[in-house]
């Protein structure tokens, strides 16, 4: 069998499959704490990068029939990203390990020839100190990365950076 | 849940493309930090035609038809080890046949098609196959370098079955000129990766006095060991 297809950049006008309501992911009547997520993502220079699609997923709260886990936003002109969503709880790691609350950040632009994939946790998790990702990152500064700040009762903001000083942290999953 | 393998060497681009300019401020200078797949990763979204509805057919989207050559494209969604992916959706995007999008921020000078806004999703079968309707893109410019023109394609979008299978990629034609000057094309190091970015024209797929007919397979990351590897 031949390998796995090439990925290709999304490029700029991606927005033709955008559905802005896709950024709420409690929209089909999940239940449960519902959270804001912001963000900005900024390039290389610090311009933002306004063409991003930004996706989301979570294993934690399961997916149900009024939750799907999985949501789409697209960056506005200043780079900015806003997405409705429920709280995940701690999940299994490997072996009898566990991981702190997180959700699974995939970005995908024009200049970006793959999905440049991170996570989001959350600040003052007593589980951060012990998240296997989280502990394997041995600079703060990095780990800093990536936990979002509070901003208000439950909204998150994460800053992005995709190139240069602050660089956040990038996965190879 | 098993975890899906390493890329194969050389068969996905770098993100540090030199020739394609737009990756010169937004690749990350450090190195990606791997990450063990957990079920963060192993797992991924489901969805259904009933909650994100089929649009199978991007030539009856308006009130009229749109011009250009009619083209029905099908293939099979398997992953590395030939095993079809099913019911997973698939999201399409392309250019009108004078290539322009039906996009705001698209000023080629080019005539917009009200006819076609150039959107479509689909879900393959038990079988991994998946087959829609469109017409041929056109060739566009863009300002990546002097008289650069990014060749046909179609953008699709897939899912499978892990958030680390995600895949986001564009489909070429055979034959098409443009094929060796393109920076977008030419990322990708492998020949043969490349070679299945193109699709292939299928005079089976082809209906008789209505449209020509192209074929695109697609291959996801395969889950666990290689063959290679589990025979060491």
């Amino acid at each position: 069998m031949p390998a796995a297809t090439a990925s290709q950049t999304i490029g700029p006008y991606w927005h033709l499959i955008e559905h802005q309501e896709w950024a709420d992911l409690t929209r089909f009547g999940a239940t449960g704490e519902v959270i804001i997520i912001t963000g900005r993502i900024t390039d290389g220079a610090g311009e933002p990068a306004g063409d991003t699609a930004v996706e989301l997923w979570q294993a934690s709260p399961a997916a149900s029939a009024g939750f799907l886990g999985y949501g789409r936003c697209g960056t506005d002109a200043a780079g900015r990203f806003r997405f409705t969503t429920l709280k995940p709880e701690a999940l299994p790691g490997a072996g009898n390990q566990t991981q702190a609350p997180h959700l699974s950040l995939a970005l995908f632009a024009r200049g970006l020839m793959t999905a440049l994939r991170t996570r989001l946790y959350f600040p003052h998790e007593p589980l951060n100190a012990t998240d296997p990702l989280l502990a394997a990152i041995e600079d703060p500064a990095e780990r800093a990365t990536l936990i979002a700040t509070a901003a208000g009762p439950g909204v998150w903001h994460l800053e992005i950076r995709l190139q240069g000083p602050g660089e956040t942290v990038f996965l190879e999953v | 849940m098993i975890p899906f393998r390493p890329f194969v060497p050389d068969t996905q681009p770098p993100l540090d493309a030199p020739a394609y300019g737009s990756t010169h401020l937004r690749h990350p200078k450090r190195p990606l930090r791997r990450l063990p797949q957990t079920i963060s990763e192993t797992t991924g979204p489901r969805f259904t035609p009933a909650l994100f509805p089929e649009i199978g057919d991007l030539t009856k989207q308006a009130a009229g038809a749109p011009l250009g050559e009619r083209i029905i494209v099908a293939g099979r969604v398997t992953d590395e080890d030939g095993r079809p992916i099913p019911a997973t959706m698939i999201e399409i995007w392309q250019a009108n046949a004078a290539g322009r999008y039906a996009h705001p921020r698209d000023t080629h000078d080019a005539p917009a098609d009200p006819n076609f806004p150039g959107e479509g999703r689909i879900f393959t079968d038990a079988e991994g196959n998946y087959r829609f309707v469109s017409i041929k893109p056109g060739a566009y410019p863009w300002r990546n370098h002097h008289n650069a023109w990014r060749p046909i394609h179609i953008h699709l979008s897939l899912f499978g079955e892990g958030f680390a299978q995600r895949l986001i990629t564009q489909m070429y034609f055979p034959g098409d000129p443009l094929l060796p000057l393109d920076p977008v094309f030419n990322a990708v190091p492998d020949a043969a990766a490349r070679d299945r970015l193109v699709s292939r024209f299928d005079l089976a797929l082809t209906e008789p006095e209505w449209a020509l007919g192209y074929r695109f397979d697609i291959v996801l990351r395969g889950r666990g060991a290689t063959p290679f590897e589990a025979a060491r």
